[in-house]
């Protein structure tokens, strides 16, 4: 309990949070809260990507393995997509994805699906302080290091040879 | 000159990787006649001890199937992978952990329970549970442990080359078998299957709409199945397009929903995760409330998803240290 990164000056858990914000809505609604110098929490890591309806389920897995104690997801409005459904097929992924997450013993808590758009500053202000105080609540994510004997094993599936998670410590 | 050496080996595993040997009908005898089969316990009377007395890459190639899930299989794939000069992950538990993986949604102590304690055909009131070390009056025995949590074969030692399927197909069998004999092998740590998804060679491929608009999911028992219909654009849960060819689609001929046995492509890392983006994104829905009743539907997520691969996924094993099962 003493890692001070996870510890704030005054003893409480920081939880380390992955958002990945879409580029034409939550992200240039991130932009804003800074330029119009709102603050909030600082616990999460924000990548941005080009729709929420890119973001690959195994990003998400990969964050709660690599040490995410929440991920936060934010895209554009129902309707105001700019690729037309990408926000919808994050919806129906995230939906399911809930559902497994429980069955992995991870709170579904854990995983938050936000529509922001591009004007909207102070929700991104609002969204980030109470993911990270709903975080803070569950705790930390102490997900379970797996003792490979095998030491070339890490992320080993052959076919994955290339993969950026290669460097995860397992 | 002397044949090549061969052995066989199954951890947890049920049995059907030695059936699709057997399965090779005629193609066995030129087998056979190629190579000495020196290590085959579920065949043959051979004895730990053998393989003890032979000398360090005596044997050619090692196929071992089942996932490795207690101390004496994790003893026995090392003492293998020391006699063998080529070992082979023959088959979807040794490859990605398979059906046996599943226990890494669960503690050792809540499969343990399951078995001796609620399972309908057990009577256990004492829950009596076996026990690694007891003596009796001749002696002393001991019993291999369950580790915590199920391994793929390499989790735990150096794999040369995969052969996936549950069990693996026979074509793939020879032609591993062959390319083994011939010298002709690909770079190792490959996956010895065609590296397309089952869509591609789909004899119900025509049939598949552009854009997969469904209502609801279904299991096969809740409708009647179409026989030449794409099984997914009927809603059933058809992981096709997110795993290898190579089986011949044997489960869409015989109008059933491909499991994902094959396991992933070469470009995915976590197989469920893959398949659960591909399923949830067909459903026609911008609902909310519509969504999570449909996805309510799919009873057990995890099972369909991970059904071969749970122990090779990116989470490896539910998280039971925050309150999981």
């Amino acid at each position: 309990m003493s890692d001070p990164i996870r510890n704030g000056s005054d003893g409480r858990f920081e939880p380390r949070i992955v958002a990945f914000f879409c580029n034409w809505c939550t992200y240039t609604a991130a932009d804003l809260a800074g330029t119009a110098r709102m603050t909030y929490a600082p616990n999460a890591r924000v990548v941005r990507i080009m729709c929420s309806g890119r973001l690959d389920p195994q990003f998400i897995m990969a964050a709660f393995r690599q040490g995410a104690d929440g991920v936060l997801i934010g895209g554009c409005h129902p309707g105001d997509c700019h690729y037309q459904e990408g926000n919808y097929k994050a919806l129906r992924r995230i939906t399911l994805l809930k559902k497994l997450l429980s069955q992995f013993g991870i709170e579904p808590e854990r995983l938050r699906l936000e529509w922001i758009s591009a004007s909207e500053g102070d929700r991104v202000q609002k969204v980030m302080n109470e993911m990270t105080e709903q975080v803070r609540k569950l705790g930390p994510l102490h997900l379970e290091p797996m003792k490979l004997q095998h030491p070339g094993a890490a992320a080993s599936l052959s076919h994955v040879k290339a993969t950026p998670v290669k460097e995860m410590a397992l | 000159m002397s044949k090549p050496k061969v052995g066989f080996y199954w951890c947890a595993s049920c049995g059907g990787c030695e059936e699709a040997i057997v399965d090779l009908d005629e193609a066995i005898l030129d087998v056979v006649a190629a190579v000495d089969v020196v290590f085959w316990p579920c065949a043959m009377d051979f004895k730990r001890s053998d393989v003890e007395a032979m000398k360090d890459n005596e044997m050619a190639v090692c196929f071992i199937n089942g996932a490795v899930r207690s101390d004496e299989q994790l003893e026995m794939v090392e003492l293998l992978r020391k006699k063998a000069g080529l070992v082979v992950a023959f088959g979807s538990c040794s490859h990605e952990g398979g059906i046996p993986g599943l226990a890494n949604l669960y503690t050792k102590a809540g499969v343990l329970k399951a078995a001796y304690g609620n399972a309908f055909s057990t009577v256990n009131p004492e829950y009596t549970l076996p026990m690694a070390e007891f003596s009796f009056p001749e002696g002393k025995g001991t019993l291999p442990t369950l580790f915590e949590t199920v391994k793929s074969l390499d989790q735990v030692i150096d794999v040369d080359y995969f052969l996936p399927g549950c069990p693996p197909p026979v074509k793939l069998i020879v032609n591993a078998v062959m390319a083994i004999l011939k010298g002709e092998l690909p770079e190792k740590g490959a996956v010895l299957a065609p590296d397309m998804a089952q869509c591609d060679e789909c004899p119900r491929k025509d049939t598949k709409p552009e854009k997969l608009l469904l209502k609801q999911f279904y299991r096969p028992f809740q409708i009647q199945v179409d026989h030449e219909k794409c099984l997914l654009a009927q809603g059933l849960l058809c992981l096709g397009p997110v795993t290898r060819q190579g089986c011949n689609n044997s489960c869409m001929v015989g109008n059933m929903p491909c499991t994902g046995c094959m396991g992933p492509t070469s470009r995915v890392r976590d197989y469920g995760a893959k398949a659960l983006s591909a399923i949830a994104t067909s459903l026609d829905s911008n609902d909310d409330a519509e969504i999570v009743a449909v996805m309510d539907s799919i009873v057990d997520p995890a099972g369909t998803f991970y059904r071969y691969s749970l122990p090779t996924s990116l989470m490896h094993r539910a998280n039971v240290t925050n309150g999981g099962k």
